[in-house]
């Protein structure tokens, strides 16, 4: 771990506007290192300011040093960037029962679940704070228990996640192979439904096509397929070989954001390709 | 560069654009020239093809994500790029640009030239 730290350190030194900040500062907080954790995640967010896993990173930190009011506010500051963050919702839910508005709680956990179905965390959470056999006090101070983002309890971001720490991870960001295999993310419709197979099977083909269209026109190498739709945009990228990275954004992200967006995506996608290589 | 009479004026508002090499109206359904405007050298019948399959895959895609119709989109490429507008009518309307193009205003005459065809 103390060589990880190392390297995730040298990483960022060498692109101090690299994402990497946001594994550094989990693994520093892991380690119990609260203070640096802390000092990573601020300059992280000084840097990436929009960014909501860069807020639920900072407010987990501040969690661990009991310091809950600012803990609450980057926790309600990354529902704002992204409404379905499920780290977010569990860390509010976690910090209503500690405060016994128990109807909030499980209200942000109810929200968590329909995003997260399969979080284990959520749904035990959930069934020690409606069990209430023994007292609704005691019901609710067991699903804090089982919330509480203590570094202990922090599950590790794997690093074999293609995408983590990136924001979207886990619904709007998809890496695909040329048969329209899903190799790493996750995408969700508007309405929360996961539609990761549907999309990769209809785009299957696609990163073949468009290098067909390039060379025909003579353009060169083809970098990119930007498209808007009526409720949302669409940014395609090459990262490597014949991979295809899909990132999904709702309307209100203009088109040239999406494009940095995916551009840090593919970035990350390339590196997790390499390894595998 | 040749278009029917009718389709002439729509695709003119395209090909009017600076860095523009030229326009295509397509069948989305089968992919077949309905009309063009290029400049020498340009495949058109084989543009098209790829186009309209281009195009169908982004649809399906984005209408399983949830995203509704796609509304207009662009291939880019590092000496330029693919840029089309589907119309009500499933007529694609295409423009082949070069790198320096202003691609917000030649997005604009897409879509007017798309309102145009119907």
């Amino acid at each position: 771990m103390a060589d990880e730290v190392k390297t995730l350190s040298s990483q960022l030194a060498q692109d101090p506007d690299s994402l990497v900040f946001l594994r550094l500062g989990e693994l520093l907080r892991q380690k119990g290192q609260f203070d640096a954790a802390h000092r990573v995640a601020l300059t992280g967010l000084e840097r990436h300011p929009h960014l909501a896993d860069a807020h639920d990173l900072y407010a987990r930190i501040l969690a661990d040093k009991r310091d809950y009011e600012r803990a609450f506010d980057e926790w309600d500051m990354t529902l704002r960037i992204a409404p379905s963050h499920v780290g977010a919702l569990k860390g509010l839910a976690f910090l209503y029962f500690k405060v016994g508005d128990v109807g909030q709680a499980l209200a942000h956990l109810e929200t968590a679940r329909q995003h997260a179905p399969d979080d284990p965390g959520v749904a035990q959470a959930l069934a020690l704070a409606q069990g209430g056999g023994s007292g609704a006090a005691r019901a609710a101070a067991a699903a804090a228990e089982e919330l509480a983002p203590t570094a202990g309890a922090a599950a590790p971001l794997e690093e074999a996640r293609v995408f983590a720490g990136l924001e979207g991870a886990q619904e709007g960001l998809l890496l695909l192979d040329a048969k329209g295999q899903v190799l790493g993310g996750a995408l969700k419709d508007p309405h929360g439904r996961d539609v990761t197979d549907a999309v990769a099977a209809y785009l299957a083909g696609v990163s073949h096509e468009a290098a067909r269209t390039a060379k025909l026109l003579g353009l060169g190498r083809w970098t990119g397929v930007a498209a808007e739709g009526q409720h949302g945009h669409v940014h395609l990228t090459p990262p490597a070989g014949d991979a295809l990275l899909l990132v999904v954004r709702d309307r209100a992200v203009p088109m040239g954001r999406l494009a940095i967006i995916a551009q840090r995506a593919a970035g990350a996608a390339r590196r997790w390709l390499e390894q595998q290589a | 560069m040749t278009a029917a009479p009718a389709y002439g004026p729509a695709l003119d508002l395209v090909t009017r654009v600076r860095g523009v090499r030229g326009a295509m109206l397509v069948s989305g359904d089968d992919g077949i020239v309905v009309a063009e405007q290029l400049m020498e050298g340009i495949k058109g019948a084989a543009v098209a093809a790829l186009a309209s399959s281009l195009a169908a895959r982004l649809r399906r895609a984005m209408e399983a994500a949830g995203l509704g119709a796609s509304l207009f989109w662009q291939l880019q490429c590092d000496q330029g790029g693919l840029l089309v507008v589907p119309a009500p009518s499933g007529i694609l309307i295409v423009a082949v640009a070069e790198p320096d193009v202003n691609v917000g205003l030649v997005r604009l005459e897409l879509l007017r030239a798309a309102e145009a065809v119907g």
